[in-house]
């Protein structure tokens, strides 16, 4: 055996570890992805091995390989099981793979539940940590479920490392499962106020992640945080709770008014800057909440726009970037304040770092007005030039046009300058924002009326140098460009200068190399160039001029009709013999101008996106009422799907619109038109374009255009919008001189020209009249049209689900699952239905009434029922899982039917949670022993030899479930706590509330102690192994130093001995595995063997120690004596009643009794003690008898009957081993003697 | 929150992957590589924050990242955290790799992948910030550490002395990763505690 595990250790060395894998790796650059195969078919073999450190080195493998993309799903199970390995170093190994690539989907996941629930109670902080830890990245709702209790218990550990970590942890188990939110909170907010600064960190962390996304459930701690965080040092928690105020302000304004002071003192007196930039921004945010009536309001708003103006001009580029952004949250509400640093942010467009430009480009949007425009733009048209990198030039292109198109071009004042800017752009090469630049000018030609002549004139000049723009590529996207000026020409012919020509360039024979959509697009409007033509050429005498347009229409078309584009193929054709048609007709000298033209007449309106959604349903229209006969019900399944059109809403709905009357409607629309009127981004319609709507002949009702003369109508060659720009200002002075001579008349013009859309611009900007007077038609809306808010929340947004008051009292049926035991029953033998009665008369219910008592064995029945019914389901399941764990794990059974079963919630009152705060906080040693941990193998040879039934395997699982929850509880309520069989079954009953409370009880006694340490032990049995016994040490320093290198040892004896590490001698001591500081305790665990059990033993040990002072250090020892008794051998273990019976008649025992006279305490802590100190668990109780059973680690059997009378006590035993018996039932009579 | 914890060198070849959400493998890939592009592409003494690609995050997220020496430390967080706080808490990144690998190099992240995994869990968890003291974070890295030799004990000893041995053939690489020689500006760090 020691052999094979010292051969095992020497293969081990040569295998892989995973430097050599990396090693490997950079050794095989050329065939990689060979090596690596090779490596994973080698991994895939040491997963086979039943070694766990070779597994664990292979999981350690492939956590690298899967960073390099390889998939490891298929190793999950090998990553579950170096996870519930028992080493620190393994169990690291397997969380690390297993937060690396678990996730939601990841099967074998549910078989962790009770392996992250052991580590979660480990007495070892670190294995508490990295389970913490693993979870934090693979949690699912049902082990949030499952464990949310568990680590709410964490949050109150004695530990701050466990705590900080179990707070953090808790945001994710919120997410995965809202409801333990509102339960969980008291505990989160109490600890924001935790001594130690790391929870209190967390615990903002927390909070903040929380409030972030549901701020109004959270208000009602802001004078909380405002107390953290006038008092907080600490940098990380003073910025999660600036930013968490900033999150709170816009939903109380009064909170922002109280906080405006001690940021802006914070403002003035950090030296962090990451501290002020958050003070900065929270500040904007409140003012931004704030009515502007604050006094003190423009002096923050200077405040803050002076410092960020410090961050803009530090030359650390990270400053500037922050400096910028925050700027640009003033911008929205206080536009005034941050132009005035317009010459800043222009100088940031030339900064080389691409990431300030784009943030200065996103401040201009927002700084331009109608004085600056042109200026801003000239400057962006610049940088356009100069510009390298096409993703920041087609950025600044798509700036500019937002700049200058936002609200409906509010702060364009001459749309002729817009026109050429449109025009410059489309000389960008490669730009991919050709179709931007098209709709824009489509937009800007057919909503400004005005403009049409202008840009009709720039259009057809565009069209003319086509080759400019088509010369590159095919792909180039600035030929979109075309679409819109043929589009344009065509549709606005009647401006054409010259519309021979103009039809001329858009016939050539280069136009075929372009896109069909644009093809067809020239196609069309060459028709209605044709139509303007022959219009203009009517009367003439001379009909040289049409005659040549429509050869050339005869001659050019075929060219299109041969077009691979069935759109232009189809337009090209159709309108081939209509030319040729007009022809004949020309040639008989009919006059068919007026009928060509009636094929283009009418006016195009803009239409808004969202008009056809917003068309109201008409009175009397009930879509959801069936067009035909719906289907009757004797139609068999498959027929339905015929009825395509009403199978979505199979069932008739009371028609929706028969009560909106008259009324009504009068009132919407009238609400509808104040809203409009209100809206300050909502042009009118004038109403010329609303009649233009109604009567196409009307386009003479539009405001006629004054051409301001200054301008240029005719420009020859490309335009240059820059000339525009000195124009301007020529025409602005002009203005200005005029102004006052002909004040007067220019304010009523102003009235008349510029109607009702006039009060979103800035005050000072009244003065700067547009050189036009524009016209801006408004987008179609449907008559009745609804405004309606399109903004709702994602609904798969997972943070939705968190939105939930926090300020209710808790109910009920809130409260958390816990782990708890089931029902009496589980413990029964499933055979005899008769003694499930004697059971549950057994339960110790002393106050109870009987009928009470038989409503509550109804309940357990009916509850037992469905358990076992669900219980069947999951059998087979569980029963797989059990034989592939081998043993090795829990069953991880989801106990979540039971939450309302029992309650053991914070604020609840019941006796057990009372326990746990008090251990929690009593408590300074770590958890208490887990030594039992093996005791729940499901192969117990017991059992089968008891059991031979065919229900075995489910009593099997029972029963270790059971002992599980006891192994668990024993935990959880640390050593100050009673646990096991007495008081566990009434627990199991829910009733122990009825119970006097038991005192707390503890097995760790005291070893030794001095002015240095202390030193407690408690020794448990390890079932495991029958020979091995572990004692559990809690080491205390109680001096004011450091203690470190501490060695354990002890003088083995021939019975007993010290597990040493394989190769240190026989008297070497063993080291403990961590040091002490001050006032902190730590427990290690020492395993011993033993030969004979049957007596009592004890053993002479020595810990030797150095206390380590600021200036020195000395050796210091410590002698103990290890005091084995019977009892330790013992464990708990529970027996059914049949088979307890049948152990007593077999006759193999032999008996022996004692009496305890004066033992002066209610019965049920009689048994609770005997379970608790001497590990026995209670297989029957009547009354004042009970009969009690354990087991020892070599399997002797222990059977008690326990009767009581008058403060007397009569234990009768038997046992097979009659000297163990004797021992046991001596030490049993010691525990009593002492109290 | 932080969405992701990326290091890679400057060719791109990733040394340390920590995604705070689940992404298939081949995604990870996908993000890491156009995470290079984004960063790698950059000059120095430009900004360390980028918006975010187009994988990883949407306009809430942004890319923080320091470059030392070979290497990319690049984290992907939404707007609950402060960008200089996430600078910082870099800079306090690799001082700790710096203290506990002694003057670290790519090199030992790239031979030690786990342990630099779990000196990071010290410091965020499930992606939000756990602990920012570097002395904190070395004391408990080091007590898990002392455990694991612990447990190791004598038996691990052989194999300790084996992959020394084997350590030996290590290619000659530049140690040092440089920390004393970053050009960025740390803002204010000792305010950071």
């Amino acid at each position: 055996m020691a052999l094979k595990i010292v051969k095992g250790s020497i293969d081990r060395m040569f295998d892989k570890n995973l430097q050599d894998l990396v090693r490997g790796i950079r050794n095989h650059k050329e065939d990689e992805a060979k090596y690596i195969s090779t490596c994973i078919d080698e991994i895939k073999q040491e997963l086979k091995q039943d070694n766990i450190a070779v597994k664990a080195n292979a999981v350690c493998k492939l956590t690298y390989l899967q960073m390099l993309g390889y998939d490891v799903s298929w190793a999950a199970f090998n990553i579950v099981e170096v996870m519930s390995s028992s080493k620190f170093t393994y169990k690291r190994i397997g969380y690390l793979a297993a937060s690396q690539c678990f996730h939601e989907s990841t099967d074998v996941i549910m078989l962790t539940t009770n392996q992250i629930r052991k580590d979660l109670s480990s007495p070892n902080q670190y294995d508490t940590g990295v389970a913490l830890t693993g979870l934090s990245c693979f949690v699912t709702p049902d082990l949030a479920r499952d464990l949310a209790n568990d680590i709410m218990t964490l949050m109150s550990h004695t530990k701050p490392y466990i705590r900080k970590k179990a707070v953090l942890i808790m945001y994710k188990v919120f997410l995965k499962y809202p409801e333990s939110l509102r339960p969980a909170f008291p505990r989160l907010k109490e600890k924001l106020e935790d001594p130690d600064p790391g929870v209190q960190s967390a615990a903002v962390n927390v909070i903040c992640e929380l409030a972030r996304r549901n701020p109004k459930n959270y208000l009602s701690l802001a004078p909380l945080f405002f107390k953290l965080m006038t008092s907080s040092t600490n940098n990380w928690v003073l910025i999660k709770i600036i930013k968490l105020f900033g999150a709170l302000t816009p939903l109380e304004p009064r909170l922002g008014k109280k906080l405006i002071e001690p940021l802006t003192n914070l403002i003035h007196s950090t030296s962090a800057m990451s501290l002020l930039y958050e003070c900065v921004n929270t500040v904007i945010a409140v003012l931004i909440s704030l009515s502007s009536g604050m006094p003190n309001h423009s002096a923050s708003i200077q405040l803050c726009v002076q410092k960020l103006r410090i961050l803009i001009e530090d030359s650390d580029q990270n400053l500037k970037y922050l400096g910028l952004l925050a700027m640009s949250k003033i911008l929205k509400t206080h536009p005034k304040s941050v132009q005035s640093h317009k010459d800043l942010i222009l100088q940031c467009l030339d900064d080389k770092d691409e990431s300030i430009r784009l943030r200065a480009l996103d401040l201009l949007y927002g700084m331009v007005s109608k004085k600056n425009l042109m200026e801003i733009v000239k400057k962006l048209m610049l940088h356009v030039d100069k510009a390298e990198g096409t993703t920041y030039r087609d950025e600044l292109l798509t700036k500019i046009i937002d700049i200058c198109s936002q609200s409906n071009y509010q702060y364009i004042t001459n749309f002729e300058w817009y026109i050429s800017i449109l025009v410059e752009l489309t000389r960008l090469e490669g730009t991919r924002h050709g179709h931007l630049i098209a709709s824009q000018m489509l937009d800007v030609a057919i909503r400004v009326k005005a403009i049409r002549a202008f840009a009709v004139a720039q259009m057809a000049t565009l069209l003319d140098n086509a080759h400019l723009l088509t010369g590159n590529t095919q792909r180039n996207g600035i030929c979109e460009v075309l679409y819109a000026a043929a589009w344009i020409c065509g549709e606005f012919s009647e401006h054409l200068e010259n519309p021979m020509q103009t039809l001329e360039a858009m016939l050539r024979p280069k136009v075929a190399t372009l896109p069909g959509h644009i093809q067809a697009v020239y196609v069309q409007n060459s028709a209605k160039l044709f139509a303007t033509v022959l219009k203009s050429q009517e009367g003439d005498t001379d009909s040289t001029t049409t005659q040549e347009a429509s050869q050339l229409m005869i001659d050019r078309l075929p060219l299109f009709v041969q077009s691979a584009n069935l759109e232009v193929q189809e337009r090209a054709s159709c309108i081939l013999q209509l030319v040729k048609y007009i022809q004949k007709l020309q040639q008989k000298d009919v006059e068919v101008a007026e009928e060509v033209c009636a094929l283009f007449a009418g006016e195009l309106n803009p239409v808004a996106p969202k008009a056809q959604k917003k068309v109201p349903v008409p009175e009397g229209l009930d879509l959801d009422a069936w067009i035909n006969e719906p289907p009757s019900e004797s139609e068999s399944e498959d027929e339905q799907p015929k009825a395509i059109f009403t199978k979505e809403e199979p069932k008739h709905s009371r028609p929706r619109h028969t009560e909106v009357d008259e009324k009504e409607l009068a009132r919407r629309r009238e609400a509808r038109k104040q809203e409009q009127a209100n809206n300050p981004f909502y042009i009118k319609a004038s109403p010329s374009s609303q009649k233009v709507y109604q009567d196409t002949s009307g386009v003479e009702h539009i405001p006629v255009v004054q051409i301001d003369l200054s301008v240029p109508l005719k420009v020859p060659g490309l335009p240059m919008s820059d000339q525009y720009v000195k124009l301007e200002e020529e025409r602005r002075q002009k203005v200005r001189a005029e102004k006052k001579k002909k004040e007067k008349k220019k304010r009523k013009e102003k009235r008349s020209g510029r109607g009702r859309k006039h009060d979103s611009g800035p005050e000072s900007e009244e003065d700067i009249a547009p050189a036009h007077m524009v016209d801006i038609v408004t987008e179609e809306m449907p008559e009745n049209a609804l405004p309606s808010d399109d903004d709702e929340r994602d609904p798969s947004d997972p943070h939705k689900a968190l939105d939930i008051d926090l300020d209710k009292p808790l109910a009920d049926n809130e409260k958390l699952p816990v782990r708890s035991h089931r029902a009496v029953e589980a413990q029964k033998s499933p055979v005899e239905d008769g003694e499930r009665e004697n059971a549950a008369s057994q339960e110790p219910k002393k106050k109870s009434s009987k009928d009470k008592k038989e409503k509550k064995k109804d309940k357990d029945r009916d509850r037992k029922k469905s358990k076992e019914e669900k219980k069947k389901k999951k059998h087979k399941h569980e029963e797989k899982e059990e034989d592939l764990l081998g043993g090795q794990m829990e069953e991880p059974v989801v106990q979540s039917e039971e939450t309302s079963e029992v309650a053991a919630l914070p604020t609840s009152s019941s006796a057990e949670e009372v326990a746990t705060v008090a251990a929690a906080e009593a408590a300074p040693a770590p958890g208490a022993p887990s030594v039992t941990a093996p005791d729940s193998e499901p192969d117990e040879p017991k059992d089968t030899e008891m059991e031979p039934k065919s229900s075995k395997h489910k009593k099997k699982k029972q029963k270790k479930e059971k002992e599980d929850k006891e192994k668990k509880k024993k935990k959880h309520h640390h050593h100050h706590r009673h646990s096991d069989a007495g008081g566990e079954e009434s627990v199991q009953n829910g009733t122990v509330e009825e119970e006097e409370p038991l005192p707390p009880m503890s097995n760790y006694c005291l070893l030794a102690e001095n002015s240095y340490i202390k030193m407690v032990c408690d020794i448990q049995g390890n079932l495991q192994d029958g020979s091995q016994v572990v004692v559990s040490v809690i080491f205390e320093n109680k001096c004011e130093s450091f203690l470190k290198s501490m060695e354990f040892n002890v003088l083995d004896s021939l019975n007993s001995k010290l597990q040493r590490p394989e190769g240190s001698g026989p008297h070497d001591g063993l080291v403990v595995p961590f040091q002490l500081p001050p006032g902190v305790s730590n427990e290690a665990r020492f395993v011993f063997t033993v030969q004979s059990i049957v007596m009592p033993q004890k053993l002479k040990g020595t810990l030797t120690f150095i206390v380590k002072n600021e200036d020195s250090s000395t050796h210091e020892k410590l002698d103990f004596k290890l005091h084995f008794t019977c009892t330790s051998y013992l464990i708990t273990t529970p027996c059914y009643s049949d088979a307890f019976a049948k152990l007593l008649e077999s006759g193999d025992l032999k008996s022996s009794s004692i009496r305890l006279e004066g033992v002066n305490m209610p019965f049920h802590h009689l048994l609770a003690r005997i379970c608790f100190h001497h590990h026995f668990s209670v297989v029957e109780r009547i009354d004042s008898c009970a009969s009690m059973y354990s087991r020892s680690i070599q399997g002797h059997h222990v059977c008690l009957l326990v009767k009581t009378s008058a403060q007397t006590v009569s234990i009768d035993a038997k046992c097979d081993e009659p000297t163990l018996l004797g021992n046991v039932l001596d030490e049993i009579k010691q525990t009593f003697s002492q109290c | 929150m932080i969405k992701a914890i990326l290091i890679f060198n400057n060719h791109g070849k990733p040394r340390l992957s920590k995604f705070y959400e689940h992404y298939n493998e081949d995604t990870e890939q996908q993000i890491i590589r156009e995470t290079f592009h984004l960063v790698s592409k950059r000059d120095e003494n430009v900004c360390n924050f980028l918006e975010g690609g187009m994988l990883i995050g949407g306009s809430d997220y942004k890319l923080i990242y320091r470059h030392y020496a070979t290497l990319y430390f690049v984290f992907c967080v939404d707007s609950s955290e402060s960008e200089l706080g996430i600078l910082d808490l870099i800079q306090v990144f690799v001082e700790t790799l710096d203290k506990c690998f002694e003057n670290v190099c790519e090199l030992d992240l790239i031979f030690h992948v786990d342990k630099v995994h779990h000196i990071l869990a010290e410091m965020v968890m499930g992606g939000m910030v756990l602990e920012t003291n570097m002395n904190e974070i070395i004391t408990q890295v080091d007590a898990q550490n002392k455990m694991e030799k612990s447990e190791a004990g004598i038996a691990g000893a052989p194999a300790r002395a084996v992959s020394a041995v084997k350590n030996m053939n290590l290619p000659e690489m530049p140690r040092n990763i440089n920390i004393g020689d970053i050009s960025i500006k740390v803002p204010n760090l000792p305010s950071f505690k």
